[in-house]
């Protein structure tokens, strides 16, 4: 068990590092830095100097060191287009926004998710399960931003139940959540029907139907808390891929979250900006990987000793 | 009226008995039981909406793609009051033809799909069968990366090679590849582990053939069918992957008729009063592809491969 856990934070760090080795080298593949620094009447001598007081004359590998070593202390450097701004304070600033939707998302899919995985496991090859099923389909393809899009212009433009972009009331959250969760619906009702299935064949659901408890206790009481094991841990991954999922729907509903900045500054080529923001995600979502990974470990045994 | 009665029972009593034959007849019995068979709504929705425009968008677009009037911008669909019939889904705000575009868009999703799909196919297969039949540091190796590139968020490590290198469908391309190759090694990994152990590999060994012979010749073929599975199941994931990324304006760059791209042109209109067309139909066109190629995968791989179909 330790072992398995050990591996997984190596390979954890390791899948960290390459993307940071990714992110530098397309920085560098971007062009000359000094071209963005410097103003058009520099001579080569200041050009000469900027570039050892920036360590670009450096070896490329140390220059990556240096950035690597950054990096760990979060510092990216300032924004271009938001001049005198920490990269990663503008990060951090709008961290929460996102995790805030992602987190809403995350109920959004579960209150729709557990209740049609139920019914579909308990009802299964009836009319329940058919529509459980035609609702995993939509769920898979349906593209999120349009998705958005028609919420939105259904909702907020011609019912004007809600705004239609930007975060200001309760109401305001409601449609990016939607839209964000609808996708992973599709995945967790399958998670949940699955484990349900296999948790109504067991002897003790038998005992239970035997001892006479009601139905509705039996699904929900006796089936439910065991099936949700294995969705529960999967939580982890969800939230994970709902975070990088709001990259389209921030910029479909002006949301100020970490997803708007980074296409924001992909367009403005502010590539301070995007580094941190790739960073940060990716710590988020790979830990969220890594946590799932140790929490499946502990459940089924199966795992961490294959 | 009694003997009327009289007379039809026995005939509808000797129709009813054989629903085998009755479904034989040419009626919706017959078509409802075949498509239960063969999965012709998804196939038919392909044709119409993929395939056949995507082929041939030249002939049939009603209009160029690229060029519109500014005479004709914002028209609305035919249905809608001002809609005319030139233009049966109205027109973009340079008074491009939507339905004309739509057309085009579906060859530039049919291209990236296949291509993306097929160099990432070749490459995780190549991996996958290679790491599979050698075994020891090859296969370690080759895990780790599948392992990393699993764990890398794709969407982001899109944005920031558009940003390096710029939009183009060769950017969008490599993207998908980079996210797509790692699901390929990792099932045919699995699959070429399980045919290395059967008997006419090691006879094949035994005869004498070379490792390359072996891994083309005798472990491929075994693992085809479940590549192909994959494949198919992948095509709608990658037509939404590269939307949303065109949508961002990290994929196919204007004015190429990208469905993405066209949704991220109607999409200051949506809150406008004239304009919800823009975004609507080119939104609904990737759907319709999606869905009927996810029906259409999931029939071939209880078809195919039924070790992959989820419970």
């Amino acid at each position: 068990m330790q072992r398995y856990i050990l591996v997984r934070i190596v390979q954890s760090i390791l899948a960290l590092l390459v993307l940071t080795v990714i992110v530098f080298s397309l920085a560098r593949f971007a062009g000359d830095p000094l071209d963005v620094l410097l103003p058009l009447e520099a001579t080569v001598e200041d050009a000469e100097r900027v570039r050892a007081a920036w360590g670009l004359d450096k070896p490329v590998y140390v220059q990556y060191f240096k950035f690597l070593g950054n990096a760990l202390t979060g510092d990216f450097g300032e924004s271009i287009k938001h001049r005198d701004q920490q990269a990663i304070d503008l990060v951090f600033d709008r961290l929460p926004n996102t995790a805030l939707l992602a987190g809403l998302a995350l109920v959004v899919a579960t209150v729709i998710a557990v209740p049609v995985g139920v019914l579909s496991a308990v009802k299964k090859d009836t009319v329940f399960d058919y529509l459980g099923k035609i609702l995993a389909l939509t769920g898979q393809s349906l593209p999120a931003f349009w998705l958005g899009l028609v919420l939105m212009w259904i909702f907020a433009v011609n019912l004007g139940l809600v705004p239609t972009s930007g975060k200001s009331g309760v109401t305001s959250y409601i449609l990016p959540a939607i839209s964000i969760g609808w996708f992973q619906v599709a995945a967790l009702m399958r998670l949940v029907r699955s484990s349900m299935l296999d948790v109504l064949d067991t002897e003790y659901v038998k005992l239970a139907r035997i001892k006479g408890v009601s139905e509705r206790k039996v699904v929900w009481k006796h089936c439910l808390r065991n099936a949700a094991i294995a969705p529960f841990t999967y939580f982890a991954l969800i939230l994970g891929s709902l975070m990088v999922g709001s990259v389209s729907i921030e910029f479909v509903f002006a949301w100020p979250g970490v997803g708007l900045l980074a296409v924001d500054s992909t367009i403005a080529r502010d590539f301070p900006v995007i580094q941190a923001v790739v960073i940060v995600f990716c710590v988020v979502y790979i830990t969220a990987n890594l946590l799932v990974d140790i929490a499946y470990a502990y459940v089924d045994p199966r795992i961490r000793f294959s | 009226m009694a003997a009327d009665d009289r007379i039809r029972a026995p005939a509808i009593a000797e129709e009813t008995p054989a629903p085998p034959d009755a479904a034989r007849g040419i009626g919706v019995g017959r078509i409802m039981s075949e498509a239960r068979r063969y999965p012709v709504f998804p196939i038919l929705l392909l044709l119409i909406v993929l395939v056949i425009p995507a082929a041939f968008a030249d002939f049939i677009a009603p209009h160029d793609p690229k060029l519109g009037s500014l005479g004709s911008k914002l028209l609305p669909p035919v249905w809608m009051e001002g809609g005319t019939t030139e233009h049966l889904l109205g027109t973009d705000r340079v008074g491009r033809d939507i339905l004309t575009r739509i057309m085009y868009g579906a060859r530039v999703s049919v291209v990236t799909a296949v291509i993306a799909i097929f160099i990432a196919g070749i490459l995780g297969t190549t991996m996958g069968i290679v790491a599979g039949y050698t075994g020891g540091m090859v296969d370690a190796v080759v895990m780790r990366l599948v392992d990393i590139s699993l764990s890398i968020p794709i969407i982001l490590l899109a944005l920031v090679l558009v940003a390096a290198v710029g939009a183009s469908m060769g950017t969008v391309i490599t993207v998908l590849v980079l996210l797509m190759w790692s699901r390929y090694a990792r099932l045919v990994r699995g699959e070429t582990l399980a045919v290395r152990v059967q008997d006419f590999i090691a006879r094949a060994q035994v005869s004498g053939s070379s490792h390359r012979r072996i891994m083309l010749r005798h472990v491929f073929p075994n693992v085809f069918n479940s590549i192909i599975v994959l494949a198919t199941l992948n095509v709608g994931f990658v037509i939404i992957l590269e939307s949303t990324l065109s949508f961002l304006g990290a994929g196919i760059p204007p004015p190429q008729p990208a469905w993405g791209l066209m949704v991220a042109d109607g999409r200051v209109l949506i809150t406008s009063p004239n304009g919800w067309w823009v975004a609507m139909f080119p939104g609904l066109a990737i759907m319709l592809v999606v869905l009927s190629m996810n029906l259409l995968g999931d029939w071939l791989r209880d078809r195919l491969d039924p070790k992959q179909r989820q419970v």
